[in-house]
């Protein structure tokens, strides 16, 4: 696409086109060299001004039903919100069935809201560069809060961290106790921890430990922000208020310490080192369509392994050099 | 032989997103559930919205997510309405040029007067899911086509 088609679609957003919305992020879905430029566009547009709420945790805790409830209270308060699922890609068939938005399908025909699946697509953190860059064209689209769900992978997610202004951590009763909450891992990023489901057995038990997580962080770091625990229960619509309050009182911090602009700046970072990677794996990919050639005619001169799988490498790096 | 199956890791050519879609008060989700399956093995993005969805709430899922193609299950006897207003909808958002599919129970006699609306394939019970994989592919590689 051209530059003034883009900026025709970007146009008609503004105006509330919600298929040219549509269309534009599924330009940002598939950024390379040719259309970087669209990202560029939207950063340079943006406001900074969107709280991006990232929402983590383990699978079944209810962090979409979590958001059902969050969009309902956060359009209450008059905001515009933008969701963006993401699901995982299944590593053997590259397909994916993206079923976030089933529990959020309520806010589907409200034009104050735009929910969005995608794919992790072999990004590894469970954030992808398409998410990226769609926070980027929500904050230029003039949306208040963009919250991002994370694949629940539990223990090691953390690429978030350096995504989100607000980090969410959802647990429920019975998914470990006190050592479990210790360990180093998705349990340590957390602004606002939330007991859902406690309406169930043990929660006040779950809330003690997550309590506990909290309290860790007090050493050495006076002043700064200390985690909210929150217990809700996303299907009985429980604690929806104590967590809205809770993401505005770090919305708050965020503002007053100087840390938004800090993690809006560390978030773009994060944005320029995967698109990146990207351009280096794409042009690897065009390398690595000839290399397959090159591996039957070098494994033909019979030098052996080692002296053959080093002509390789030669090979690889000469036409990496010449072919990008 | 599905090319979305067949592809290679090496090609950057955007997968095909479907939108799985149950309209009314109808709550077989099976087929729906199978076909979703089917499809994600197949190398596909499926985003499937659940049961009891209104025409206006599967209209905008689609728009949002800018699918390629919208199939609809139904089980209930209201599919010539539903379809109407399906399309009418898709009209009145700019979204005309998304395909629609449609499978469950759908008496044959009925095939026609939805081609008439403007539905684009059926997929009756006993349907191979090879044959729908198949034509499905066709649809969305006719859709891109058109957009160049």
């Amino acid at each position: 696409m051209d530059v003034g088609g883009f900026l025709g679609l970007v146009e008609r957003a503004r105006g509330g086109d919600r298929r040219a919305l549509g269309r534009i992020l599924t330009f940002l879905e598939d950024l390379s060299v040719s259309n970087a430029w669209m990202v560029e566009y939207l950063a340079s547009n943006s406001s900074g001004k969107a709280q991006v709420i990232g929402i983590t945790g383990i699978p079944g805790a209810g962090k979409s039903s979590l958001i059902s409830r969050l969009i309902k209270a956060f359009r209450d308060k008059g905001y515009r919100v933008a969701v963006i699922a993401i699901d995982p890609t299944s590593p053997l068939s590259s397909g994916a069935l993206l079923g976030d938005r089933l529990r959020m399908q309520d806010h589907a025909t409200d034009p104050g809201v735009f929910i969005r699946s995608v794919t992790t697509a072999g990004f590894e953190g469970g954030l992808s560069l398409a998410a990226l860059a769609m926070i980027e064209a929500f904050d230029a689209l003039g949306y208040d809060k963009i919250i991002v769900e994370t694949v629940g992978v539990g223990q090691d997610e953390t690429t978030v961290m350096d995504a989100a202004d607000t980090i969410i951590v959802v647990t429920m009763p019975g998914a470990g106790d006190d050592v479990q909450a210790l360990k180093a891992g998705v349990l340590e990023i957390g602004d606002i921890y939330v007991v859902n489901k406690s309406d169930k057995p043990e929660a006040s038990k779950t809330y003690e430990y997550m309590s506990f997580v909290a309290e860790k962080g007090d050493i050495g770091r006076e002043g700064a922000w200390r985690p909210l625990v929150v217990k809700t229960s996303a299907v009985l619509g429980m604690g929806i208020r104590d967590l809205v309050e809770a993401v505005d009182k770090h919305l708050e911090y965020l503002v007053g310490s100087g840390d938004k602009a800090a993690r809006t700046a560390k978030r773009r970072k994060l944005l320029i080192k995967l698109l990146a990677k990207k351009i280096v794996l794409d042009t690897l990919k065009k390398v690595y369509e000839e290399h397959d050639q090159s591996v039957g005619e070098v494994a033909k001169t019979l030098k052996g392994f080692y002296e053959e799988s080093l002509e390789l490498v030669r090979l690889a790096g000469r036409k990496l050099i010449e072919g990008s | 032989m599905s090319t979305a199956h067949t592809q290679s890791p090496h090609t950057t050519k955007r997968k095909i997103k479907i939108l799985v879609a149950k309209i009314g008060l109808d709550g077989h989700d099976r087929g729906a559930k199978v076909i979703a399956r089917a499809l994600r093995d197949a190398g596909f993005e499926v985003i499937y919205t659940g049961l009891r969805q209104t025409v206006d709430q599967v209209v905008a899922a689609a728009v949002q997510e800018d699918v390629d193609i919208i199939g609809v299950s139904h089980h209930e006897g209201s599919h010539i309405y539903v379809a109407r207003k399906l399309l009418e909808k898709l009209r009145e958002q700019g979204a005309e040029d998304i395909p629609v599919v449609m499978g469950g129970s759908i008496p044959v006699i009925d095939i026609d007067t939805l081609k008439a609306i403007g539905i684009k394939e059926f997929f009756l019970p006993g349907t191979p899911l090879k044959e729908v994989i198949e034509k499905l592919e066709t649809l969305a590689s006719q859709k891109a086509a058109l957009k160049q």
